[in-house]
């Protein structure tokens, strides 16, 4: 009974603290990188109190900002619904605490014991995945309706019509992996990718871009931030949050990022395969990460490069495009994985998938074009 | 100068509009400014199609002191009062000929200023007779929306004419505090 | 909404159901906006995301300009007209001092007629990439092209550093010319920023030009007709990406620009699209004049023969340039003293709004956000 409650312990409090520590390294990323894009240098100005230590790249900057937020007042509005506005937050960030369970890490220190504990063991761990992360949607809309401000509820309810059409080429796409790898157990579907990874197949990878698409619009990451569109709705639904109720939406929104991140890589990156793992197992763990971390790259440069989808074009997108495809994408997975023969399905799935995007996207924005343009004299 | 006679068809079709040879414009009675508005825009009246400025200047009443020969040749000084107004000056172009500037005045007395809005014609003065509202105080028969624009809806008075006196205190608070406060007790503040 | 969404949005169509009639919603967009580009609030309706009804409320940056060059000197209200759009302060000084110089027989000397275009074409770069980047801000391209846009700036608020001693507040034209000539070398310097400015539009152009965000959501938003622009008073590029071929440096040919080689682009559907396309296209145009001003700038004075005091007889007088947001016009009135009896700016951007709401309604509120940056208003000049 002990050892089982250790074991708990020893996988879920440095899961915990692991990721929140990567949370403050990912935000340093985040601004360093869109500083560079963006042709500037990013914070570099901290240093450590009373040490010789200064600057050191602004690694210092998380632990600076955290402090800000936590010295913050909390300012509530005065009509805000008090409970409702207390909870939102919470409820932001307690689920992605949950799944990132779900994802199949293998921690280098863990026992036999403890890895039959781990709930990437579960049978259906993909789908409580998903279960889970759509609570997101409840506390934003939470968000937006407590702070009684028309920004928020404007920005609570753009959230809710994203988050739930996004839904569905998410889970769709998900769908293939688990059609190729015969179950919903994360630790299996990673096993089932030994050989190749599910990317490297045409519709693994069609899969996995429906995948990602849909994940940046699932945590509301830019372009799909309309929710947060900081140009017209100043903050969206977090706009009447102030101190560390802020911090806690900051925290759940990244850690949202990497569990939907994990989950791509479990999917369809082969989880913690890698060169060097048979010789030394413990760094399964460290090509996790470093395969979340490039999607989280991408990610952030992509905040840094696109514009922002107006609600309708979002929702056109996700309805016209991504399902239709993502639709597709399983029934070609499907006659792909029954013929089992890959010289016919390859050639023959990549181009029906091809065809089917450039149709679908002629199809959608058909009259969107450059123009050439007359002058006087 | 060398400017074309623009107003000369005007001055033939509206016998009551009169042409101010020292400003170089029209001076049109309130009551005709629409028709002759109307007639301008027309393509062979000279396509008057945009109306680029609308301004009001404000005329306060003046002594002018006038030599004049009495009957037995002597020279008088005689001091007679030009009443005040406030004119409402209207640049008109032509995008279609590339002509212009055509000026048009409403001269209005100062009491009751009213002149007619020429927004219905052109719509770029909306905004326009809108600000000579706010700042001048002449209203505006016809201005779909005539409301104060630059000052706040509560505002009394027009700060453009030439008599305006500023308020002691601009900032004036419904509860008023601190240093406003003891102006207020010592007399000093004029809370409207 | 589906078919709505390929086509116009005019033709917006909601189907009401009346046990599920809703309210409308009023937001007031502003004063403190990031995205109302100055003090600017505007109050919409909205039926969900559907604008309804807009009307902009001004006045929150009025300085009454106007009223205290009643009271200064001709003169003295030359900086004060840097401020009014902050952003060009040069052609704001060029306004003035045209028609200032309507009022007495002034001559301007060659070579300050060629700086002072220099300067003016030097504005409008500065003017069209701000507003380009600041466009694309609104958009939600995260402030990368504003960034970028900033850089080219720089280098050209530089060069008005060095030839007026301020970087936007510049105070550099007088009546009759110019302050100071421009230092050694400024030339020169001159020259290799407009030599680098077309690498840096062509980049632009690749980068944004063929974006599918960029195109969903500028083409056919915030639709003007030419015949509308041109009832309500739209000058600028504004108007000429609604097709009306109307460009005060050809049609006035004010200071030297008829001896210069430049096209006008036209737009040919009126949206924000083309409003954006005809302002990168206008800086291609600018940078033909400015290649041909500094070939061809000659030496000599830059100060005409105006008299020292200024004390023009009793006339009125208006004068208009092409700023890069329209057309910037003061009507003087001169009474024989040295003080203007009245003192008129008639400013570009006040009276491009007139048609906001026009242009708004019928669409998302974010795409009201996108038609304000397109409109391209600063509130000095606004407000005054």
């Amino acid at each position: 009974m002990t050892q089982t409650l250790l074991n708990l312990l020893a996988i879920a409090v440095p899961l915990a603290v692991g990721f929140a520590s990567l949370f403050a390294f990912t935000t340093w990323l985040e601004r360093k990188i869109l500083a560079r894009i963006q042709n500037r240098i990013g914070p570099n100005r901290i240093s450590l109190p009373f040490t010789r230590f200064r600057r050191l790249f602004g690694l210092i900057q998380p632990a600076a900002d955290g402090l800000k937020m936590l010295a913050k007042e909390d300012i509530v509005p005065r009509d805000a619904d008090k409970l409702l506005h207390l909870l939102a937050p919470i409820l932001s960030l307690v689920p992605p605490m949950m799944v990132l369970c779900l994802l199949p890490l293998e921690l280098p220190y863990a026992t036999a014991g403890m890895r039959a504990l781990q709930a990437a063991a579960l049978d259906n761990a993909v789908l409580l995945f998903f279960a889970i992360t759509s609570l997101n949607t409840l506390a934003v809309f939470m968000a937006g309706w407590a702070s009684r401000n028309k920004y928020s509820l404007l920005g609570g309810m753009r959230a809710v019509a994203q988050m739930v059409s996004y839904e569905i080429p998410l889970v769709l796409s998900a769908a293939v992996v688990i059609m190729a790898a015969g179950g919903m157990n994360a630790q299996a579907i990673v096993e089932a990718q030994r050989a190749q990874w599910f990317i490297f197949t045409p519709w693994g990878l069609a899969a996995f871009l429906i995948f990602f698409i849909a994940s940046l619009a699932e945590t509301n990451r830019s372009p799909f931030d309309l929710p947060e569109a900081e140009s017209e709705i100043i903050a969206g639904y977090f706009t009447e949050y102030s101190g560390f109720k802020f911090a806690l939406f900051f925290l759940g929104e990244y850690l949202a990022i990497f569990a939907v991140s994990g989950l791509a890589v479990t999917l369809f990156l082969g989880g913690g395969a890698g060169p060097w793992v048979a010789a030394y197992p413990a760094l399964s763990c460290v090509w996790f990460l470093a395969k979340i971390f490039a999607l989280i790259f991408v990610m952030i440069w992509l905040r840094g490069t696109l514009p922002r989808l107006r609600v309708d074009q979002l929702m056109g997108f996700a309805w016209k495009f991504l399902l239709p495809l993502s639709l597709l994408n399983l029934f070609v997975a499907a006659a792909a994985l029954k013929l089992a023969k890959p010289w016919l399905s390859w050639p023959v799935g990549a181009l029906v998938l091809y065809g089917a995007a450039v149709a679908l996207s002629r199809s959608h924005r058909a009259d969107a074009a450059p123009r050439t343009y007359s002058y006087a004299e | 100068m060398s400017t074309p006679a623009w107003h000369e068809p005007v001055l033939q079709q509206f016998p009551a509009v009169r042409w101010d040879g020292a400003a170089r414009a029209l001076i049109v009675p309130p009551e005709l400014a629409r028709a002759v508005a109307e007639w301008l825009t027309q393509p062979d009246h000279g396509a008057w199609d945009f109306c680029s400025n609308v301004t009001g200047v404000d005329y306060l009443p003046r002594e002018v002191k006038e030599k004049s020969k009495r009957p037995d040749g002597t020279e008088e000084i005689v001091v007679r009062t030009e009443p005040g107004s406030l004119q409402v000056v209207y640049h008109l172009y032509s995008v279609a000929q590339r002509s212009g500037p055509l000026v048009l005045k409403q001269v209005v007395p100062r009491q009751a200023p009213a002149a007619v809005s020429l927004t219905p014609v052109w719509r770029s003065c909306e905004l326009q007779e809108r600000e000579v509202y706010d700042l001048f105080g002449v209203s505006f028969e016809g201005h779909p929306d005539l409301r104060r624009i630059l000052m706040w809806d509560e505002f009394t008075g027009h700060p453009m004419r030439k008599d305006y006196a500023e308020p002691q205190d601009y900032e004036w608070e419904p509860t008023p505090h601190g240093d406003v406060l003891e102006k207020h007790r010592r007399g000093k503040v004029i809370i409207a | 909404m589906s078919a709505a969404a390929a086509t116009a949005a005019a033709s917006y169509s909601l189907v009401r159901q009346p046990a599920m009639e809703t309210g409308l919603l009023e937001v007031s967009m502003g004063p403190h906006h990031p995205s109302t580009h100055g003090v600017f609030r505007m109050d919409v309706r909205l039926d969900g995301e559907t604008v309804v009804a807009l009307k902009p409320v001004f006045g929150y940056l009025h300085r009454n300009h106007e009223k205290l060059a009643e009271g200064m000197s001709y003169l003295a209200s030359m900086p004060f007209t840097d401020r009014l759009d902050y952003f060009n302060s040069m052609t704001n000084n060029w306004a003035y001092a045209l028609a200032a110089e309507q009022l007495l027989p002034i001559e301007v000397p060659e070579r300050a007629q060629y700086l002072r275009v220099i300067m003016a074409e030097l504005t409008r770069l500065v003017n069209h990439t701000s507003l380009v980047g600041f466009f694309l801000n609104d958009l939600g391209a995260l402030g990368t092209p504003l960034l970028y846009a900033f850089r080219e700036r720089e280098r050209i608020l530089d060069l008005f550093e060095q030839a007026s001693g301020a970087r936007m507040m510049c105070n550099y034209f007088r009546f009759g010319g110019l302050r100071c000539d421009v230092p050694e070398g400024w030339l020169a310097r001159a020259r290799a920023v407009v030599d680098a400015f077309p690498r840096f539009l062509d980049e632009f152009e690749k980068l944004l030009c063929e974006n599918e965000i960029v195109l969903a959501r500028t083409q056919r938003v915030g639709v003007l007709s030419g015949a509308q622009a041109v009832n309500a008073g739209i000058t600028g590029p504004m108007l000429r990406a609604s097709g009306v071929n109307y460009d005060l440096r050809k049609v006035d040919r004010y200071g030297i620009y008829e001896r210069f080689a430049f096209r006008v682009p036209l737009g040919s559907a009126g949206d924000c699209y083309d409003r954006f396309m005809i302002r990168l296209l206008e800086m291609r145009e600018s940078l033909k004049i400015l290649d041909a001003a500094l070939r061809d700038i000659p030496t000599g004075p830059v100060m005409g023969n105006a008299p020292r005091v200024f004390k023009p007889a009793a006339s009125e007088t208006y004068g208009r340039v092409e700023s890069p947001k329209g057309e910037l016009g003061f009507y003087l009135i001169a009474d024989g003293t040295t003080k203007p009896y009245r003192y008129r700016v008639r400013p570009p951007s006040f009276i491009n709004l007139t048609v906001l709401e026009d242009l708004c309604v019928g669409h998302t509120i974010a795409d009201a956000v996108v038609i304000l940056g397109s409109v391209d208003i600063v509130l000095g000049e606004v407000d005054r």
